[in-house]
Protein backbone atom coordinates (compact mmCIF):
# COMPACT_ATOMS: atom_id res chain seq x y z
CA UNK A 1 0.00 0.00 0.00
CA UNK A 2 1.85 3.01 -1.29
CA UNK A 3 -0.26 5.42 0.63
CA UNK A 4 0.86 3.95 3.95
CA UNK A 5 4.50 4.17 3.15
CA UNK A 6 4.05 7.78 2.25
CA UNK A 7 2.03 8.39 5.38
CA UNK A 8 4.58 6.86 7.67
CA UNK A 9 7.24 9.52 8.18
CA UNK A 10 4.63 12.24 8.48
CA UNK A 11 3.86 13.49 11.97
CA UNK A 12 5.14 12.64 15.43
CA UNK A 13 4.54 9.21 17.02
CA UNK A 14 2.14 10.68 19.56
CA UNK A 15 0.25 7.41 19.96
CA UNK A 16 3.31 5.55 21.18
CA UNK A 17 4.22 8.41 23.54
CA UNK A 18 0.72 8.44 25.05
CA UNK A 19 0.79 4.67 25.62
CA UNK A 20 4.26 4.71 27.18
CA UNK A 21 3.40 7.79 29.24
CA UNK A 22 0.26 6.18 30.62
CA UNK A 23 2.20 3.00 31.40
CA UNK A 24 4.77 5.05 33.32
CA UNK A 25 2.04 6.88 35.23
CA UNK A 26 0.36 3.56 35.99
CA UNK A 27 3.59 2.10 37.35
CA UNK A 28 4.11 5.19 39.53
CA UNK A 29 0.54 4.85 40.75
CA UNK A 30 1.06 1.22 41.70
CA UNK A 31 4.15 2.06 43.74
CA UNK A 32 2.82 5.27 45.32
CA UNK A 33 -0.93 4.85 45.05
CA UNK A 34 -1.57 3.50 48.53
CA UNK A 35 -0.47 6.83 50.03
CA UNK A 36 -2.53 8.76 47.50
CA UNK A 37 -5.53 6.55 48.17
CA UNK A 38 -5.35 7.29 51.90
CA UNK A 39 -5.24 11.03 51.27
CA UNK A 40 -8.11 10.85 48.83
CA UNK A 41 -10.24 8.75 51.17
CA UNK A 42 -9.65 11.25 53.95
CA UNK A 43 -10.92 14.04 51.69
CA UNK A 44 -13.84 12.20 50.08
CA UNK A 45 -15.12 10.18 53.03
CA UNK A 46 -16.80 13.07 54.88
CA UNK A 47 -18.26 14.33 51.59
CA UNK A 48 -19.51 10.89 50.64
CA UNK A 49 -21.26 10.21 53.94
CA UNK A 50 -23.14 13.53 53.62
CA UNK A 51 -23.84 13.36 49.88
CA UNK A 52 -27.62 13.10 49.41
CA UNK A 53 -27.30 12.23 45.70
CA UNK A 54 -25.07 9.22 46.30
CA UNK A 55 -22.99 10.25 43.29
CA UNK A 56 -19.76 10.56 45.24
CA UNK A 57 -20.06 6.91 46.21
CA UNK A 58 -19.63 6.05 42.52
CA UNK A 59 -16.03 7.30 42.78
CA UNK A 60 -13.46 4.69 43.74
CA UNK A 61 -12.40 6.52 46.87
CA UNK A 62 -12.68 3.97 49.65
CA UNK A 63 -13.72 4.89 53.17
CA UNK A 64 -17.13 3.33 52.66
CA UNK A 65 -18.58 -0.13 52.45
CA UNK A 66 -18.38 -2.25 49.33
CA UNK A 67 -21.00 -4.95 49.09
CA UNK A 68 -20.08 -8.54 48.49
CA UNK A 69 -22.49 -11.37 47.94
CA UNK A 70 -21.22 -14.84 47.12
CA UNK A 71 -24.38 -16.38 45.73
CA UNK A 72 -27.35 -15.38 43.58
CA UNK A 73 -29.99 -12.90 44.66
CA UNK A 74 -30.57 -13.30 48.39
CA UNK A 75 -34.15 -13.49 49.61
CA UNK A 76 -35.29 -10.63 51.82
CA UNK A 77 -37.30 -12.08 54.70
CA UNK A 78 -39.87 -9.90 56.43
CA UNK A 79 -38.81 -8.93 59.90
CA UNK A 80 -41.60 -11.20 61.16
CA UNK A 81 -40.40 -14.22 59.15
CA UNK A 82 -36.81 -14.08 60.30
CA UNK A 83 -35.54 -17.06 62.34
CA UNK A 84 -32.18 -17.80 63.93
CA UNK A 85 -31.60 -21.41 64.91
CA UNK A 86 -29.20 -22.75 67.53
CA UNK A 87 -28.19 -26.34 66.94
CA UNK A 88 -25.40 -28.89 67.11
CA UNK A 89 -23.57 -29.80 70.32
CA UNK A 90 -25.84 -27.86 72.67
CA UNK A 91 -27.99 -28.80 75.65
CA UNK A 92 -30.88 -26.57 74.54
CA UNK A 93 -31.31 -26.08 70.81
CA UNK A 94 -33.79 -23.43 69.82
CA UNK A 95 -35.09 -20.84 67.40
CA UNK A 96 -35.21 -17.10 67.90
CA UNK A 97 -37.29 -14.50 66.11
CA UNK A 98 -36.06 -10.98 65.50
CA UNK A 99 -38.26 -9.80 68.37
CA UNK A 100 -36.67 -12.43 70.68
CA UNK A 101 -33.22 -11.10 69.79
CA UNK A 102 -34.33 -7.49 70.24
CA UNK A 103 -35.61 -8.32 73.72
CA UNK A 104 -32.18 -9.61 74.82
CA UNK A 105 -29.51 -7.38 76.40
CA UNK A 106 -27.94 -5.23 73.68
CA UNK A 107 -24.27 -4.32 73.41
CA UNK A 108 -23.01 -1.23 71.57
CA UNK A 109 -19.64 -1.06 69.85
CA UNK A 110 -17.95 1.51 67.64
CA UNK A 111 -15.21 0.00 65.52
CA UNK A 112 -13.44 0.49 62.20
CA UNK A 113 -14.59 -2.08 59.65
CA UNK A 114 -11.60 -3.49 57.76
CA UNK A 115 -11.92 -5.57 54.61
CA UNK A 116 -9.19 -7.98 53.70
CA UNK A 117 -9.14 -6.43 50.20
CA UNK A 118 -7.97 -3.14 51.69
CA UNK A 119 -10.93 -0.83 52.22
CA UNK A 120 -11.69 0.36 55.73
CA UNK A 121 -14.70 2.21 57.06
CA UNK A 122 -13.87 4.27 60.15
CA UNK A 123 -15.99 4.39 63.34
CA UNK A 124 -18.97 2.21 62.48
CA UNK A 125 -21.47 1.98 65.34
CA UNK A 126 -22.79 -1.56 65.84
CA UNK A 127 -25.41 -2.84 68.23
CA UNK A 128 -26.70 -6.32 68.98
CA UNK A 129 -26.64 -9.38 71.21
CA UNK A 130 -23.30 -10.80 72.25
CA UNK A 131 -22.79 -14.16 70.57
CA UNK A 132 -21.53 -15.32 73.97
CA UNK A 133 -24.95 -14.57 75.47
CA UNK A 134 -26.68 -16.83 72.93
CA UNK A 135 -24.10 -19.54 73.60
CA UNK A 136 -24.78 -19.33 77.32
CA UNK A 137 -28.51 -19.73 76.67
CA UNK A 138 -27.89 -22.83 74.54
CA UNK A 139 -25.27 -24.40 76.80
CA UNK A 140 -22.55 -26.02 74.68
CA UNK A 141 -21.84 -29.66 75.54
CA UNK A 142 -18.43 -30.69 76.80
CA UNK A 143 -17.38 -31.84 73.32
CA UNK A 144 -18.15 -28.52 71.62
CA UNK A 145 -15.15 -26.31 70.95
CA UNK A 146 -16.11 -24.39 67.81
CA UNK A 147 -19.02 -22.51 66.24
CA UNK A 148 -20.21 -22.82 62.69
CA UNK A 149 -22.28 -19.94 61.31
CA UNK A 150 -24.56 -20.26 58.32
CA UNK A 151 -26.34 -17.73 56.17
CA UNK A 152 -29.83 -17.86 54.69
CA UNK A 153 -28.21 -17.03 51.33
CA UNK A 154 -27.54 -20.77 51.27
CA UNK A 155 -23.81 -20.56 50.54
CA UNK A 156 -21.95 -18.29 52.93
CA UNK A 157 -20.57 -20.01 56.03
CA UNK A 158 -18.10 -18.97 58.70
CA UNK A 159 -16.45 -20.42 61.75
CA UNK A 160 -15.02 -19.33 65.08
CA UNK A 161 -13.45 -21.21 67.95
CA UNK A 162 -15.67 -21.26 71.02
CA UNK A 163 -13.16 -19.01 72.76
CA UNK A 164 -13.28 -16.45 69.93
CA UNK A 165 -17.07 -16.64 69.83
CA UNK A 166 -17.31 -15.76 73.55
CA UNK A 167 -15.34 -12.53 73.16
CA UNK A 168 -17.17 -9.40 74.27
CA UNK A 169 -16.66 -7.80 70.86
CA UNK A 170 -18.36 -10.53 68.84
CA UNK A 171 -21.97 -9.55 68.21
CA UNK A 172 -25.04 -10.91 66.55
CA UNK A 173 -25.70 -7.47 65.13
CA UNK A 174 -29.22 -6.08 64.76
CA UNK A 175 -28.33 -2.45 64.20
CA UNK A 176 -25.52 -0.52 62.54
CA UNK A 177 -24.89 3.18 62.00
CA UNK A 178 -28.01 4.07 63.99
CA UNK A 179 -30.53 1.97 62.03
CA UNK A 180 -31.47 -1.65 61.48
CA UNK A 181 -28.87 -3.65 59.54
CA UNK A 182 -30.05 -3.24 55.93
CA UNK A 183 -30.38 -6.13 53.51
CA UNK A 184 -27.31 -5.10 51.50
CA UNK A 185 -25.29 -4.98 54.71
CA UNK A 186 -26.40 -8.53 55.56
CA UNK A 187 -29.53 -7.74 57.56
CA UNK A 188 -31.82 -8.14 59.29
CA UNK A 189 -29.28 -10.01 61.42
CA UNK A 190 -25.57 -10.43 60.71
CA UNK A 191 -22.50 -11.34 62.63
CA UNK A 192 -19.98 -8.71 63.66
CA UNK A 193 -16.59 -10.05 64.68
CA UNK A 194 -14.95 -6.73 65.54
CA UNK A 195 -11.29 -7.81 65.78
CA UNK A 196 -11.30 -9.77 62.51
CA UNK A 197 -11.45 -8.97 58.80
CA UNK A 198 -14.87 -8.33 57.31
CA UNK A 199 -15.26 -11.75 55.72
CA UNK A 200 -15.47 -13.30 59.22
CA UNK A 201 -18.54 -11.16 59.94
CA UNK A 202 -21.04 -13.40 58.18
CA UNK A 203 -23.95 -11.67 56.46
CA UNK A 204 -27.61 -12.80 56.54
CA UNK A 205 -27.05 -14.94 59.62
CA UNK A 206 -29.57 -17.75 60.05
CA UNK A 207 -27.84 -20.57 61.88
CA UNK A 208 -25.45 -21.07 64.78
CA UNK A 209 -24.18 -24.61 65.19
CA UNK A 210 -21.82 -25.86 67.90
CA UNK A 211 -19.26 -28.28 66.51
CA UNK A 212 -16.23 -30.23 67.54
CA UNK A 213 -13.31 -28.75 65.65
CA UNK A 214 -13.37 -25.66 63.46
CA UNK A 215 -14.92 -26.22 60.06
CA UNK A 216 -13.40 -23.51 57.84
CA UNK A 217 -15.94 -21.24 56.17
CA UNK A 218 -16.63 -20.06 52.63
CA UNK A 219 -13.79 -17.58 52.18
CA UNK A 220 -11.22 -19.77 53.92
CA UNK A 221 -11.80 -22.20 51.05
CA UNK A 222 -10.31 -19.53 48.78
CA UNK A 223 -7.17 -19.22 50.87
CA UNK A 224 -8.08 -16.61 53.48
CA UNK A 225 -6.92 -17.17 57.05
CA UNK A 226 -9.25 -19.11 59.35
CA UNK A 227 -8.21 -16.91 62.28
CA UNK A 228 -8.72 -13.63 60.46
CA UNK A 229 -7.32 -11.16 63.04
CA UNK A 230 -7.02 -7.65 61.58
CA UNK A 231 -3.35 -6.78 61.24
CA UNK A 232 -1.89 -10.21 61.91
CA UNK A 233 -3.37 -12.55 59.30
CA UNK A 234 -3.77 -12.84 55.54
CA UNK A 235 -0.29 -11.32 55.13
CA UNK A 236 -1.60 -7.85 56.02
CA UNK A 237 -0.44 -5.28 58.55
CA UNK A 238 -3.50 -3.04 59.05
CA UNK A 239 -4.09 -1.33 62.40
CA UNK A 240 -6.00 -3.78 64.64
CA UNK A 241 -9.73 -3.13 65.08
CA UNK A 242 -10.21 -5.14 68.27
CA UNK B 1 -8.50 -8.45 -0.12
CA UNK B 2 -9.94 -9.64 -3.39
CA UNK B 3 -13.58 -9.93 -4.18
CA UNK B 4 -15.57 -11.30 -7.05
CA UNK B 5 -16.16 -8.60 -9.62
CA UNK B 6 -19.27 -6.68 -8.73
CA UNK B 7 -21.91 -5.82 -11.32
CA UNK B 8 -21.38 -2.44 -12.93
CA UNK B 9 -21.92 -0.04 -10.11
CA UNK B 10 -24.92 2.16 -10.53
CA UNK B 11 -24.87 2.72 -6.80
CA UNK B 12 -22.42 5.04 -5.20
CA UNK B 13 -18.85 3.72 -5.38
CA UNK B 14 -17.50 2.32 -2.14
CA UNK B 15 -13.98 2.68 -0.80
CA UNK B 16 -12.31 -0.09 1.17
CA UNK B 17 -11.78 1.26 4.66
CA UNK B 18 -11.28 -1.59 7.12
CA UNK B 19 -9.77 -4.93 6.13
CA UNK B 20 -11.21 -8.11 7.62
CA UNK B 21 -8.49 -8.58 10.30
CA UNK B 22 -8.98 -4.99 11.45
CA UNK B 23 -12.72 -5.54 11.76
CA UNK B 24 -12.19 -8.74 13.71
CA UNK B 25 -9.76 -7.17 16.14
CA UNK B 26 -12.14 -4.26 16.67
CA UNK B 27 -15.09 -6.59 17.24
CA UNK B 28 -13.28 -8.94 19.61
CA UNK B 29 -11.70 -6.17 21.65
CA UNK B 30 -15.05 -4.39 21.79
CA UNK B 31 -16.82 -7.50 23.06
CA UNK B 32 -14.14 -8.22 25.67
CA UNK B 33 -14.16 -4.62 26.88
CA UNK B 34 -17.94 -4.70 27.18
CA UNK B 35 -17.86 -7.90 29.25
CA UNK B 36 -15.13 -6.36 31.42
CA UNK B 37 -17.23 -3.23 31.94
CA UNK B 38 -20.40 -5.13 32.81
CA UNK B 39 -18.63 -7.49 35.23
CA UNK B 40 -16.67 -4.57 36.69
CA UNK B 41 -19.94 -2.77 37.37
CA UNK B 42 -21.26 -5.82 39.21
CA UNK B 43 -18.07 -6.20 41.23
CA UNK B 44 -17.90 -2.53 42.03
CA UNK B 45 -21.44 -1.23 42.46
CA UNK B 46 -23.05 -2.31 45.73
CA UNK B 47 -26.64 -2.59 44.52
CA UNK B 48 -25.61 -4.56 41.42
CA UNK B 49 -23.29 -6.75 43.49
CA UNK B 50 -26.08 -7.75 45.84
CA UNK B 51 -28.57 -8.13 42.99
CA UNK B 52 -26.37 -10.42 40.89
CA UNK B 53 -24.28 -12.04 43.61
CA UNK B 54 -22.05 -14.94 42.50
CA UNK B 55 -19.05 -12.79 43.25
CA UNK B 56 -16.50 -15.49 42.56
CA UNK B 57 -17.92 -16.34 39.12
CA UNK B 58 -18.22 -12.68 38.11
CA UNK B 59 -14.64 -12.11 39.20
CA UNK B 60 -13.47 -15.11 37.16
CA UNK B 61 -15.20 -13.84 34.00
CA UNK B 62 -13.79 -10.34 34.54
CA UNK B 63 -10.23 -11.55 35.06
CA UNK B 64 -10.28 -14.01 32.13
CA UNK B 65 -11.71 -11.44 29.71
CA UNK B 66 -9.20 -8.87 30.94
CA UNK B 67 -6.26 -11.15 30.38
CA UNK B 68 -7.68 -12.10 26.96
CA UNK B 69 -7.73 -8.45 25.81
CA UNK B 70 -4.19 -8.31 24.39
CA UNK B 71 -4.69 -11.54 22.42
CA UNK B 72 -6.66 -10.07 19.48
CA UNK B 73 -4.69 -6.82 19.69
CA UNK B 74 -1.40 -8.70 19.24
CA UNK B 75 -2.73 -11.41 16.91
CA UNK B 76 -3.78 -8.65 14.51
CA UNK B 77 -0.14 -7.75 14.01
CA UNK B 78 0.27 -10.60 11.52
CA UNK B 79 -2.01 -8.65 9.19
CA UNK B 80 -0.37 -6.00 7.02
CA UNK B 81 -3.51 -3.85 6.84
CA UNK B 82 -3.80 -3.86 10.64
CA UNK B 83 -0.18 -2.75 10.99
CA UNK B 84 -0.77 -0.03 8.41
CA UNK B 85 -3.79 1.26 10.35
CA UNK B 86 -1.77 1.24 13.58
CA UNK B 87 0.96 3.30 11.89
CA UNK B 88 -1.58 5.85 10.75
CA UNK B 89 -3.17 6.02 14.22
CA UNK B 90 0.23 6.47 15.82
CA UNK B 91 1.30 9.50 13.80
CA UNK B 92 -0.14 12.90 14.65
CA UNK B 93 0.64 15.66 12.16
CA UNK B 94 0.60 19.43 12.69
CA UNK B 95 -2.58 19.39 10.62
CA UNK B 96 -4.14 17.07 13.21
CA UNK B 97 -3.40 19.52 16.00
CA UNK B 98 -4.88 22.27 13.89
CA UNK B 99 -7.99 20.15 13.33
CA UNK B 100 -8.32 19.47 17.07
CA UNK B 101 -8.10 23.16 17.90
CA UNK B 102 -10.43 24.25 15.14
CA UNK B 103 -14.03 24.99 16.07
CA UNK B 104 -15.25 24.20 12.58
CA UNK B 105 -13.32 20.96 12.30
CA UNK B 106 -16.27 19.06 10.86
CA UNK B 107 -16.72 21.27 7.79
CA UNK B 108 -13.98 19.42 5.89
CA UNK B 109 -11.83 22.49 5.23
CA UNK B 110 -8.89 20.89 7.02
CA UNK B 111 -8.39 17.71 5.00
CA UNK B 112 -8.36 14.68 7.27
CA UNK B 113 -6.44 11.45 6.63
CA UNK B 114 -7.80 7.96 7.20
CA UNK B 115 -8.19 8.78 10.89
CA UNK B 116 -9.00 12.16 12.36
CA UNK B 117 -7.12 13.49 15.36
CA UNK B 118 -9.92 12.50 17.73
CA UNK B 119 -9.78 8.90 16.54
CA UNK B 120 -6.00 8.90 16.94
CA UNK B 121 -6.34 10.25 20.46
CA UNK B 122 -9.00 7.68 21.31
CA UNK B 123 -6.81 4.91 19.92
CA UNK B 124 -3.78 5.99 21.92
CA UNK B 125 -5.73 6.51 25.14
CA UNK B 126 -7.55 3.19 24.77
CA UNK B 127 -4.35 1.27 24.08
CA UNK B 128 -2.57 2.97 26.98
CA UNK B 129 -5.49 2.40 29.32
CA UNK B 130 -5.71 -1.28 28.38
CA UNK B 131 -1.98 -1.61 29.08
CA UNK B 132 -2.36 0.12 32.47
CA UNK B 133 -5.39 -1.96 33.40
CA UNK B 134 -3.53 -5.14 32.46
CA UNK B 135 -0.48 -4.12 34.48
CA UNK B 136 -2.43 -3.08 37.58
CA UNK B 137 -4.79 -6.03 37.22
CA UNK B 138 -1.84 -8.41 37.16
CA UNK B 139 -0.45 -6.91 40.37
CA UNK B 140 -3.88 -7.10 42.04
CA UNK B 141 -4.20 -10.70 40.97
CA UNK B 142 -0.69 -11.70 42.11
CA UNK B 143 -1.42 -12.09 45.78
CA UNK B 144 1.64 -14.34 45.95
CA UNK B 145 4.48 -11.98 45.10
CA UNK B 146 3.29 -8.38 44.98
CA UNK B 147 3.88 -6.49 48.25
CA UNK B 148 0.71 -5.29 49.91
CA UNK B 149 1.17 -1.52 49.36
CA UNK B 150 1.65 -2.26 45.66
CA UNK B 151 -1.60 -4.18 45.58
CA UNK B 152 -3.37 -1.26 47.24
CA UNK B 153 -1.70 1.06 44.73
CA UNK B 154 -2.66 -1.22 41.87
CA UNK B 155 -6.28 -1.24 43.05
CA UNK B 156 -6.16 2.55 43.17
CA UNK B 157 -4.76 2.74 39.61
CA UNK B 158 -7.15 0.07 38.32
CA UNK B 159 -10.25 1.77 39.81
CA UNK B 160 -9.48 5.23 38.49
CA UNK B 161 -8.31 4.15 35.06
CA UNK B 162 -11.41 1.97 34.76
CA UNK B 163 -13.52 5.03 35.47
CA UNK B 164 -11.60 6.96 32.79
CA UNK B 165 -11.98 4.12 30.30
CA UNK B 166 -15.70 4.05 31.03
CA UNK B 167 -15.96 7.70 30.03
CA UNK B 168 -13.79 7.06 26.96
CA UNK B 169 -16.05 4.20 25.86
CA UNK B 170 -19.17 6.31 26.39
CA UNK B 171 -17.64 9.01 24.19
CA UNK B 172 -16.57 6.48 21.57
CA UNK B 173 -20.03 4.92 21.39
CA UNK B 174 -21.67 8.34 21.24
CA UNK B 175 -19.58 9.36 18.24
CA UNK B 176 -20.23 6.00 16.62
CA UNK B 177 -23.99 6.29 17.06
CA UNK B 178 -23.77 9.75 15.52
CA UNK B 179 -22.26 8.36 12.32
CA UNK B 180 -24.06 5.23 11.04
CA UNK B 181 -21.80 5.07 7.97
CA UNK B 182 -18.68 4.84 10.09
CA UNK B 183 -20.35 2.24 12.27
CA UNK B 184 -21.45 0.19 9.25
CA UNK B 185 -17.90 0.28 7.87
CA UNK B 186 -16.74 -1.75 10.86
CA UNK B 187 -19.11 -4.49 9.75
CA UNK B 188 -18.81 -4.31 5.97
CA UNK B 189 -15.36 -2.77 5.63
CA UNK B 190 -16.34 -0.16 3.06
CA UNK B 191 -17.64 3.41 2.99
CA UNK B 192 -19.31 5.44 0.24
CA UNK B 193 -16.81 7.64 -1.52
CA UNK B 194 -18.87 10.76 -0.87
CA UNK B 195 -18.73 10.11 2.88
CA UNK B 196 -14.95 9.60 2.67
CA UNK B 197 -14.51 12.86 0.77
CA UNK B 198 -16.52 14.70 3.39
CA UNK B 199 -15.09 13.15 6.55
CA UNK B 200 -11.62 12.03 5.48
CA UNK B 201 -10.77 14.17 2.47
CA UNK B 202 -7.05 13.47 2.38
CA UNK B 203 -7.67 9.75 2.62
CA UNK B 204 -10.31 9.84 -0.11
CA UNK B 205 -7.81 11.66 -2.30
CA UNK B 206 -5.40 8.74 -1.90
CA UNK B 207 -8.05 6.56 -3.51
CA UNK B 208 -9.12 9.01 -6.17
CA UNK B 209 -9.65 7.44 -9.55
CA UNK B 210 -9.98 3.91 -8.28
CA UNK B 211 -13.16 2.92 -6.52
CA UNK B 212 -11.82 -0.63 -6.23
CA UNK B 213 -10.27 -2.04 -3.09
CA UNK B 214 -6.64 -1.35 -3.99
CA UNK B 215 -5.61 2.21 -4.64
CA UNK B 216 -3.69 2.05 -7.89
CA UNK B 217 -2.97 5.70 -8.40
CA UNK B 218 -1.05 7.87 -6.02
CA UNK B 219 -2.48 10.80 -4.10
CA UNK B 220 -3.10 13.91 -6.06
CA UNK B 221 -3.84 12.22 -9.36
CA UNK B 222 -6.80 13.59 -11.31
CA UNK B 223 -10.21 12.33 -10.39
Amino acid sequence: MTADRQDRPEGAPVGRRVVLGLLGLGALGIVGGSTLQKGLSAVLEPIETRDPTGLVSLLPAGGTFRFYSVTGAVAQPDAGDYRLTMSGLVQRSGTYTLADLQAMPQTDLVRDFQCVTGWRVPHVPWSGVRLGHLLDLAGPTRAADAVRLTSFDGTYTESLTLEQARRADVLVALRMSGGPVSHDHGGPVRLHVAPMYGYKSLKWLSGIELTQGVRPGYWEGSGYSVDGWVGSSNGRDDDPTG
Amino acid sequence: MTRPAEPAAVVEPELARFARPVRWVHGLVGALVLVCIVTAAVLYNGSLAVLVGHRHLVELVHVRCGFALPVPLLAGLVSRSYRADLRRLNRVTPRDWQWLRSRSRRDGRIPVGKFNAGQKLNGALSAGAIAVLLMSGTVMYSTGWAPLPWRTGATFVHDWSALAVGLLVVGHVRFALGDPVAMRSLRTGTVPRRWAQQEHGAWAAEHSGSPADEPRSGPGSPD
